[in-house]
C-alpha cells in the first residue's frame, strides 16, 4: 500500500470507501433485518402503520411482555417439526460429502495423471453435465424412480446429489492434483508402491487443504439444493429447504408466516458460522477454477 | 498411468454420472415422445330413491390394463415439442397471419407459455451476467484500496449473499419488499404512492428479480476480480504511470487486459447458472408474471394429480439444446486449448 502506484487521491479514497459501505449494507443488511425480525411477533415484522415497529416492537411487548419472543423458533421447530428436517438435512449432506469426496478424489487424481485424450473428453462432458439444471435431469428420474419403488427415501436423494455433483468436484479436485508435482506419486512408485497405495499415503495427505476446499463446495451444493429435495423426498423425510417453501402455502395463509422467518433464520445459521470458520478455503476454492482457466 | 489403472480409479464416479445424468437424459429423451393415456371412460346408471341418473366416471380397470400393455402411455412422437404448450407452430402461423405488425405479433407471441418462459429466461441470463461481472469488477476495485486491516471482515460480509441457499436469499428479500417490509413501505414513502408494490406488475417483478440475480452472484465475480487484482504486475503499472498513465487508464490497459481470462470465466459460469434461474421464481412467488424454463418443467412435474411427464421432458429437451448452444463456444475453446497443448 506504501506504493504509489497505488495511492488514491483524497475524492477517490472517499468515493471507493463509500462504494464499499454500499455494498456491505447492501449485502449484510438484509441478514441483520431478519434475523433481528425473527424474535418479534408478526404484527411488527410486517406492520401495516410504521416499519419502524419492527425495530422497537411495541406488539411484541403488548403480546408476549418482552422485547423479544422465541414464539417463532418454537412454532416452526416443535409445532411444525422443523428439527426433523434439520436432522434429515444434516444425515444429506455428511453423506453427500463423503461420498462425493471419495469418488471424486479417485477420479481427479486418474484425470489430473493420466495423459490420454479420453482423459480430456471425460472432462469436457462433465463442463456439458455441470451445466445442465437440475430439473431437466429430475424429470428423467421421477418415472424410473416410481416404477422401482425407490421414490422418497433419504439414500436415493445423497446418491442422486452425489451423481450430480461430481463434474463439479471431479473438476476441482482434478485442477488441485495437477498443482501436485508427478514426481511425489512416482517416486513412491519406484520405492515399491502400488498406484492406490501412493494415492492413499502420499499424495492425499499433501491434497488436504484441496480436499477440505471441494468438501465445502459439495456441502453447499448438497446444502442448498432445492430442486432436487423437493422432487425427490416424501413429506416426512423432507430436507430444510423444501420445508420452508411448505411452510409458504399453508401456513402462511393461517398467519404463520413468522414460522418461516425461523425457519430461514435457522438454516442461514449454520452457513454463517461456516463461512466464519472456512472464509479462507471459500476463497481458494472460487478462484481455484478460475487461475486454471 | 496404464488404461487399466485408470479405469479402476475413475470407474466409481464415471458409473455415478453415467447412471444419474447420462441415463436420464436418454430417459427424458424417451418419455418426451409420449403423453399420457386419455382416460377411459364408462358411462354408469345409478338408480336411487330419487329416480335414475347417468354418470361418467374413469373406469380404473381398463386404465391398469392400457397402463400395463404401454407403461410409458401412448406414442406421441414428436406432437408434444409442436403443441401449444411448447413451440407452438400452429399459433405462430395464426399470429403471423392475424397481426398487422411485428409489435402486436411479437406480443402474441411472448403470451404463449414456452416463449414467455424462454424470453424471461434469456433475459435474465443476458442482462444480470453482465451486470455482475462490471459490479463484481468495481467491488473489488474499491475493496482493493481499503486498509488491509478490515478487508477480512468485509469479504466475509459479502460472500453472505452467494452462500446463502438461492431460495433463501430470495425468500429473505420478498419479505422485506412486501408492501408491510422495510423496503417496500420506504419505496412507497420516497414515491409517495400507497398502492405501489414491487409484485403486481410484470415488470417490476422482472427488474426485481435482475437484482436479485446481481446482488446473489455478485460476491463469485468479485472474489475472483479481487484475486486477480492481487497479481496484477507492479513493474507495469509503475511503468504506465511514468509514461504518464492516468489511474483510469492504469485501469483500463493494465489492470484489465490482464484480468480479461477472469472475465472469461465469470462470465461462462454466470451464463451457466443463470440460465437455469429456478429458485428465485419460487422465492419471489413470482410465477405469474415471469417464468423460466426451469420453472416450467417444475410446474409441470407439479401438475395436480398428474404429473405431465411427457410435457416436462419436452420443455427439458429444449432447455438441454439451450443449454449446449450457449456452451458450443467454451466447447471449441476447451478443444483448440488441448490441441495446443498436445
Amino acid at each position: 500500500m506504501t506504493n504509489r502506484a497505488h495511492r488514491l487521491s483524497l475524492p477517490l479514497t472517499l468515493v471507493s470507501a463509500g462504494f464499499v459501505l454500499f455494498w456491505l449494507i447492501l449485502a449484510a443488511f438484509p441478514f441483520v433485518w431478519t434475523v433481528w425480525g425473527s424474535f418479534k411477533v408478526e404484527a411488527d415484522f410486517f406492520s401495516y402503520s410504521n416499519w419502524m415497529n419492527a425495530l422497537t416492537g411495541p406488539k411484541t411487548e403488548l403480546q408476549t411482555g418482552g422485547q423479544f419472543t422465541g414464539a417463532a423458533y418454537h412454532g416452526s421447530w416443535i409445532e411444525q417439526g422443523f428439527w426433523k428436517s434439520v436432522v434429515n438435512t444434516a444425515i444429506i449432506t455428511v453423506s453427500v460429502v463423503v461420498i462425493s469426496l471419495t469418488l471424486g478424489t479417485l477420479g481427479g487424481y486418474a484425470l489430473a495423471r493420466s495423459g490420454f485424450r479420453y482423459a480430456f473428453w471425460i472432462l469436457l462432458v462433465a463442463l456439458v453435465f455441470r451445466a445442465m439444471p437440475h430439473v431437466t435431469l429430475v424429470s428423467g428420474y421421477l418415472l424410473p424412480f416410481f416404477q422401482l419403488n425407490i421414490w422418497g427415501f433419504l439414500p436415493t436423494t445423497i446418491i442422486v446429489l452425489v451423481a450430480i455433483n461430481q463434474p463439479f468436484t471431479l473438476w476441482m479436485l482434478h485442477s488441485f492434483f495437477l498443482s501436485i508435482p508427478k514426481d511425489l506419486d512416482e517416486s513412491a512408485m519406484v520405492d515399491g508402491c502400488t498406484r492406490f497405495q501412493a494415492f492413499r499415503l502420499v499424495v492425499i495427505p499433501v491434497m488436504w487443504p484441496g480436499v477440505v476446499t471441494t468438501g465445502l463446495f459439495s456441502f453447499l451444493l448438497a446444502y442448498n439444493d432445492f430442486t432436487v429435495t423437493s422432487m425427490l423426498l416424501s413429506q416426512d423425510n423432507q430436507t430444510m429447504v423444501p420445508k420452508i417453501a411448505s411452510f409458504l402455502g399453508s401456513t402462511q395463509a393461517e398467519g404463520k408466516v413468522m414460522y418461516a422467518v425461523a425457519a430461514v433464520v435457522s438454516a442461514i445459521a449454520p452457513l454463517f458460522v461456516l463461512v466464519l470458520f472456512f472464509q479462507r478455503q471459500i476463497v481458494s476454492g472460487l478462484t481455484a477454477g478460475a487461475v486454471k482457466g | 498411468m496404464p488404461h487399466r489403472t485408470f479405469l479402476a480409479f475413475i470407474l466409481p464416479s464415471l458409473a455415478a454420472m453415467f447412471i444419474f445424468i447420462a441415463l436420464p437424459i436418454l430417459s427424458v429423451a424417451y418419455q418426451s415422445l409420449f403423453v399420457s393415456h386419455p382416460r377411459v371412460t364408462v358411462e354408469v346408471e345409478t338408480c336411487g330413491p330419487f329416480g335414475c341418473s347417468v354418470e361418467t366416471r374413469v373406469d380404473t380397470e381398463a386404465m391398469a390394463e392400457l397402463q400395463r400393455e404401454s407403461p410409458m402411455g401412448q406414442f406421441n412422437g414428436l406432437g408434444t415439442y409442436t403443441n401449444s404448450g411448447h413451440l407452438a407452430f400452429d399459433d405462430l402461423a395464426m399470429i403471423w397471419a392475424s397481426s398487422p405488425d411485428w409489435t402486436t405479433a411479437a406480443k402474441s407471441i411472448l403470451n404463449l407459455p414456452f416463449y414467455k418462459a424462454l424470453a424471461f429466461t434469456l433475459a435474465f441470463t443476458f442482462i444480470v451476467t453482465p451486470l455482475v461481472i462490471v459490479f463484481g469488477f468495481f467491488i473489488a476495485l474499491a475493496v482493493n484500496a481499503i486498509p488491509p486491516l478490515i478487508k477480512g471482515p468485509v469479504i466475509f460480509l459479502s460472500l453472505l449473499p452467494m452462500i446463502v441457499t438461492p431460495l433463501i436469499g430470495a425468500l429473505v428479500l420478498f419479505w422485506m419488499i412486501d408492501a408491510r417490509g422495510v423496503i417496500g413501505a420506504t419505496l412507497q414513502l420516497v414515491f409517495n404512492d400507497p398502492q405501489l408494490s414491487l409484485k403486481a406488475s410484470p415488470a417490476l417483478t422482472w427488474v426485481v428479480l435482475f437484482v436479485y440475480g446481481v446482488w446473489h452472484s455478485a460476491p463469485f465475480s468479485f472474489i475472483v476480480f479481487y484475486a486477480g487484482l492481487q497479481t496484477v504486475p507492479k513493474d507495469t503499472l509503475e511503468s504506465a504511470m511514468i509514461d504518464g498513465a492516468s489511474r483510469w487508464q492504469r485501469v483500463r490497459y493494465v489492470v484489465l487486459p490482464h484480468l480479461m481470462p477472469l472475465v472469461t470465466f465469470v462470465a461462462l459460469m454466470q451464463l451457466m447458472d443463470n440460465f437455469r434461474v429456478f429458485e428465485p421464481i419460487v422465492g419471489f412467488s413470482a410465477a405469474a408474471n415471469a417464468t423460466s424454463l426451469s420453472y416450467l418443467i417444475y410446474s409441470d412435474l407439479r401438475a395436480g394429480d398428474a404429473p405431465l411427464f411427457g410435457s416436462a421432458a419436452a420443455t427439458s429437451m429444449l432447455t438441454i439444446i439451450g443449454v449446449v448452444i450457449l456452451l458450443t463456444p467454451v466447447l471449441i475453446r476447451n478443444w483448440r486449448n488441448f490441441n495446443r497443448k498436445t
